[in-house]
């Protein structure tokens, strides 16, 4: 365990202008939309800073794919730093965000951009290992930091 | 009767509710389902039970009768019958090991098996019921003597693997044992006499194995060829020289025969080869698929062929299927839904064909 955080300085942005979206949208109820799910996971906050995965650019509104048609969602972040070590806590988080928030039988895959992450290969197969996930989630001490990145932001 | 000619239909007979989480196993008990003897089976879930289940001689439907609770104290992911049934071991991510008997009515713990340093992932009992094997995301393989009074001893911790192990199994007839794991390759280990275990052969993806996590594998009856699954999204056939394996002078080596590749597009957790030469692909595209061998394939070569895919088998993944040794065709799925199905193979008389 290191000491002091891995990404001391990160960069912040902007929260980007949320757009309202109207009441008679055609595309409420069955639809899973993109937009929607980029809503609900936003404001996650980092493990390590008090900013949300938006304003660190973890995520970004095109970092969420879905095909309707076989009930899949891609979530594709951009963790801050190559060596990121909290990569997998970031995609234990998106996972139980998520877990209500759409049809029972969509899959949802998490992987880290392309070239940002020095071990893409296995952190990616780690977030995708359902078994991994389920212990990790029972694990005390991970569900707490799940916790308090899934909720800070209400308090 | 033939497994190439005829059509099938699997049909689902029943849906076992009554898990509050998803069910990652189940398991039939042996000497079970024929003969009069009603049909039991065991499941076990990530609400930390395992549920019994039995089928009623009258009606013919299953029903709950036992729920093995305050025992484990995370998720139960699997288990398995001792060869007599007498006995039923669960293993937890808490890292215990569970060993229950039936008394009377209910079952109780008479043993919990410690040492594994995380989540537990399977047991696997030899075919005499002497030897419990069991493995974890500890990376290692422990073999466990069965003594008398429900007492067990660790005779051999295995290292080897470098990743999580996902699954152990015995071989149906000899003292050998498989394990798959999250470091894509499946190992074999055998005895030097003595209690002195190692590991006699490694399928990696050098020996046209897989090529990411490997789920589950599975024994034909013979016990000369083995099925295994994986992350890779193919299913994998694999044979050994069954007089050689059967001798026990040395190791018989595996050999890649046959890879099934382009029937799955997600994980595929668990295989199952039945009794009849079926075998059974429970994946996470939430359906179940059905395989057999060609008729008109090489001795050497044999050819398997889909047989039927069972789409919306359930409602989210399948992480289970386990055909029922009994002989009656009966196939139990168990999924993320939180319920187990009991199937019947139905084979359709001549010109029938199952509605598209």
């Amino acid at each position: 365990m290191t000491l002091g955080l891995i990404n001391a300085n990160p960069v912040v942005h902007a929260k980007k202008e949320r757009v309202a979206r109207p009441l008679d949208d055609p595309h409420a109820d069955d639809a899973v939309d993109p937009l929607e799910i980029y809503d609900i996971v936003r404001d996650i906050r980092d493990p390590e800073h008090p900013y949300s995965l938006e304003q660190l650019s973890v995520l970004s509104e095109e970092s969420i794919t879905v095909d309707e048609k076989l009930g899949r969602i891609l979530i594709t972040f951009t963790p801050t730093i190559q060596h990121c070590s909290m990569a997998t806590v970031i995609g234990l988080c998106l996972r139980e965000k998520l877990k209500d928030c759409f049809p029972a039988h969509f899959k949802v895959d998490i992987k880290v951009a392309p070239g940002s992450h020095a071990d893409e290969e296995a952190v990616n197969k780690q977030l995708n290992d359902k078994e991994r996930v389920a212990a990790a989630l029972e694990n005390p001490n991970l569900r707490q930091l799940v916790t308090e990145c899934l909720y800070s932001s209400e308090l | 009767m033939s497994l190439v000619d005829e059509s099938f239909e699997l049909k689902e007979l029943q849906v076992l509710e009554g898990h509050a989480d998803r069910v990652w196993s189940v398991a039939w008990k042996p000497a079970t389902g024929f003969d009069g003897v009603p049909a039991v089976l065991a499941s076990c879930s990530g609400d930390k039970t395992v549920r019994v289940w039995e089928q009623s001689p009258s009606s013919g439907s299953f029903q709950c009768k036992a729920v093995l609770e305050e025992t484990h104290t995370r998720t139960v992911r699997s288990c398995a019958w001792s060869p007599s049934g007498k006995l039923l071991a669960t293993a937890s991510f808490d890292a215990t090991t569970a060993v229950w008997e039936h008394v009377g009515d209910d079952y109780e713990c008479v043993s919990t098996l410690e040492g594994h340093e995380n989540e537990v992932k399977s047991i696997s009992w030899n075919a005499s019921g002497s030897l419990l094997a069991t493995c974890g995301r500890d990376k290692s393989v422990w073999i466990w003597e069965v003594l008398p009074g429900n007492e067990f001893e660790c005779v051999s911790v295995l290292q080897g693997h470098t990743q999580d192990v996902k699954m152990v199994q015995w071989h149906p007839n000899m003292d050998i044992l498989f394990s798959c794991s999250y470091d894509n390759t499946i190992k074999v280990w055998a005895e030097d006499g003595d209690d002195d275990w190692h590991c006699v052969q490694t399928l990696a993806e050098a020996n046209n194995g897989h090529t990411s996590t490997v789920w589950a594998l599975s024994f034909n009856a013979t016990g000369d060829k083995m099925a295994t699954c994986s992350d890779d999204l193919t299913l994998k056939i694999w044979g050994s020289d069954l007089l050689t394996i059967q001798s026990g002078n040395g190791s018989a080596p595996w050999k890649h025969i046959c890879t099934l590749s382009g029937y799955h597009d997600r994980t595929i957790f668990s295989v199952h080869w039945s009794r009849e030469g079926i075998i059974a692909s429970g994946a996470a595209d939430d359906a179940i698929r059905l395989f057999a061998e060609d008729g008109d394939g090489l001795v050497d070569e044999p050819k398997y062929h889909l047989l039927l895919k069972k789409d919306k088998a359930h409602d989210m993944d399948v992480n289970s299927v386990q055909w029922s040794s009994a002989g009656n065709r009966l196939l139990a799925s168990a999924s993320d839904d939180g319920t187990i199905k009991i199937w019947e193979l139905i084979s359709l008389a001549g010109d029938q064909k199952p509605p598209l």
